[in-house]
């Protein structure tokens, strides 16, 4: 057993990455049913990244998650009832219904942007001189976006509290990270930025738990920002909506080889073989999560659509008369 | 009331607000030196944590005070000039206009940017005026021509809980007007009738009120009468206040230095159409800047942008 994380914790972590990947998948479910709209980003198979993450945040710290965060949200305490009436486009949604799977809770859903975010939230935490970290995640893709770089680079020279989480899952939509970058790790960026970068295994929540700590720390006792690559792999399509396109760009074999490294499947295998638990208390909280998530989708299904007038709300957080404007009428 | 230059009222009004306000901070490129004279003095006053320079990197800047102000503070950004507001496009349109509605309501991102309009053989990458885009996306856009009106509307930015661009067109900061010292707000939405006259409206933004009052001057003498609306704030939009003027005098003519097609003068002549019809006399005119890259040679320039003379040749076309 991990000192850290004695039965309970343990337990509660393999609660935490179940739900997080049934969360996905129902909502995939829901999706490819059409009760659901639009797109769903899923992140299945890197559960353990927001995990890992989520267990060496502490209170006050804040995420900038990306569109493929469903799972590290709820990793974070997210309810998932309000998570699922935002991606049915309802009232009592995250998002009162205004920004569905891809901006949910206020992400951003434009890839690099949350490296800013979390840049400018930690100038605001140095700024008033508080004691907390900001946590910027984005992916190998957005890694060569050019705002990631100029956030990294101000994070540096103003030795802002953040730390940087690239969840690298090899690919972006088809393009792989073996094409987009010559380097083995886009961690070796950080020496650019003249900061500390790090990568972990992102299958396993312990070696990202550890470096997060380490890098938090760091950055809390005003030592800077840092770079966390956590090396990881998406089970899913890029979205739900691809899967009908049938894109060849990895193969089967490449997909199962990494499916056998699943960060639940890892876990758990862990606590049985430890004898922290045994496989019939895992059943036992698998058949939770599926309740949870029962009660959670019945949650949303029957909670109100937004009033049509709501549509004009929200636009501007100082009102004036006239503004937005109607498109007709 | 104080008789100051335009340039000073901005910086009066960052000023003031600074000193009462902790959560503000000054942000850009070579501030702390006060290059474009707003921030003058200001490191001396508040220190490097409110007044930070930045790297040549717009976009990272604008991203990172829409970070800081969804965490409390409330930045004030200065671009360097106009067209760096492009780099930056995506972190003003897609981020911080759009966080508040996005989100429920739960984010605010109370964020002024400043950008001088720069004029005068600054040629194709350092003249265009972005303020037609900013308020096609819906964002607030203020463009103040007098020094009242700027340290006025420019408190009322600040305050203000959403981003608010502010466009401040070069030619008019050397300008001197009479100004309060303390501090004072001009709500956003309510125009200005900069002159008033009986024959013919003219909607003037930013500098083109000097030139509408130059030629108002002009034709006065010819016996025509030229009541000048100045919009102050492009978004929110005085529509009462332009109707009125129009109703009035039942002849409309929009003199705006930004590019014609899609652009704001298009917008105001669409309204006034819609809003006017039965008292127009004659079709709504616009006196903009034309659809082409501004180019270097002052000879060439002069072909793209609108002036005086312009306005007052189609003034006489109307009242014929």
């Amino acid at each position: 057993m991990i000192k850290e994380f004695p039965k309970e914790k343990s337990l509660e972590i393999y609660r935490l990455l179940r739900l997080g990947r049934r969360f996905e998948e129902k909502s995939i479910e829901l999706g490819d049913q059409g009760e659901i709209p639009g797109s769903i980003h899923a992140g299945i198979g890197m559960e353990a990244i927001g995990l890992g993450i989520s267990l060496a945040l502490q209170k006050g710290d804040i995420t900038r998650r990306t569109h493929r965060g469903h799972a590290a949200m709820i990793a974070e305490g997210a309810d998932i009832k309000y998570m699922f009436a935002e991606l049915f486009g309802r009232v009592t949604g995250t998002n009162k219904g205004k920004g569905g799977s891809m901006h949910i809770a206020g992400i951003s859903g434009v890839l690099g942007s949350n490296c800013h975010m979390a840049a400018g939230v930690a100038l605001a935490f140095k700024i008033r001189n508080e004691k907390r970290v900001a946590v910027g995640y984005f992916g190998d893709g957005a890694a060569n976006q050019g705002p990631v770089h100029e956030a990294m680079n101000m994070a540096a020279i103003w030795s802002l509290p953040v730390v940087f989480v690239c969840e690298n899952n090899l690919y972006a939509v088809s393009t792989s990270v073996k094409y987009s970058s010559l380097l083995e790790n886009l961690s070796q960026r950080a020496k650019a930025y003249g900061f500390k970068g790090i990568t972990v295994d992102g299958m396993d929540v312990v070696s990202v738990y550890k470096a997060a700590k380490e890098l938090l720390e760091a950055a809390r006792s005003g030592k800077g920002p840092s770079l966390l690559e956590c090396k990881s792999y998406r089970f899913c399509c890029h979205s739900a909506g691809t899967s009908r396109l049938n894109l060849h760009y990895r193969s089967d074999e490449e997909v199962e080889k990494w499916k056998e490294r699943c960060p639940i499947k890892l876990w758990s295998d862990k606590l049985i073989n430890e004898k922290t638990c045994t496989a019939d208390d895992l059943k036992i909280i698998d058949e939770k999560v599926e309740k949870e998530i029962e009660d959670a989708v019945d949650f949303a299904r029957n909670s109100k659509f937004p009033d049509i007038e709501d549509a004009f709300k929200d636009m501007y957080a100082t009102p004036y008369a006239g503004i937005p404007q109607k498109g007709w009428g | 009331m104080r008789n100051i230059r335009y340039l000073k009222a901005v910086s009066d009004a960052v000023l003031q607000e600074m000193e009462k306000d902790n959560s503000i901070f000054y942000m850009g490129e070579d501030v702390r030196c006060g290059l474009r004279g707003i921030s003058r003095g200001f490191m001396e006053k508040f220190g490097p944590d409110r007044v930070i320079n930045t790297p040549i990197s717009e976009s990272g800047f604008v991203g990172i005070a829409t970070g800081a102000a969804m965490e409390g503070m409330r930045p004030i950004l200065e671009f360097e000039i106009n067209e760096f507001v492009f780099f930056a496009f995506d972190e003003l349109i897609d981020q911080a206009q759009k966080y508040h509605y996005m989100s429920g309501g739960k984010y605010k991102v109370p964020v002024t940017y400043l950008v001088p309009l720069m004029l005068g053989s600054m040629a194709g990458q350092h003249s265009d005026y972005p303020y037609a885009h900013t308020v096609h996306a819906g964002m607030k856009t203020i463009l103040p021509s007098t020094p009242y009106d700027a340290k006025g509307l420019i408190i009322s930015a600040i305050r203000d809980n959403d981003p608010v661009m502010v466009f401040l067109p070069t030619r008019v900061l050397a300008g001197k007007g009479d100004v309060p010292e303390g501090q004072y707000s001009i709500p956003f939405g309510q125009g200005d009738i900069k002159r008033e006259g009986d024959d013919i409206t003219v909607v003037a933004t930013g500098h083109m009120v000097i030139d509408a009052l130059n030629a108002a001057k002009i034709l006065e003498q010819e016996g025509i009468s030229l009541e000048i609306y100045d919009p102050r704030t492009l978004l929110p939009l005085d529509i009462d206040l332009l109707v009125k003027s129009v109703n009035k005098t039942g002849r409309a003519v929009i003199f705006d230095d930004s590019n014609r097609t899609c652009g704001f003068a298009a917008e105001i002549a669409a309204i006034i159409s819609d809003k006017c019809f039965e008292s127009l006399k004659a079709p709504v005119k616009r006196v903009t800047r034309a659809d082409c890259i501004v180019p270097f040679s002052p000879l060439l320039e002069k072909q793209i942008l609108p002036k005086d003379t312009h306005l007052i040749d189609i003034v006489n076309e109307l009242i014929k």
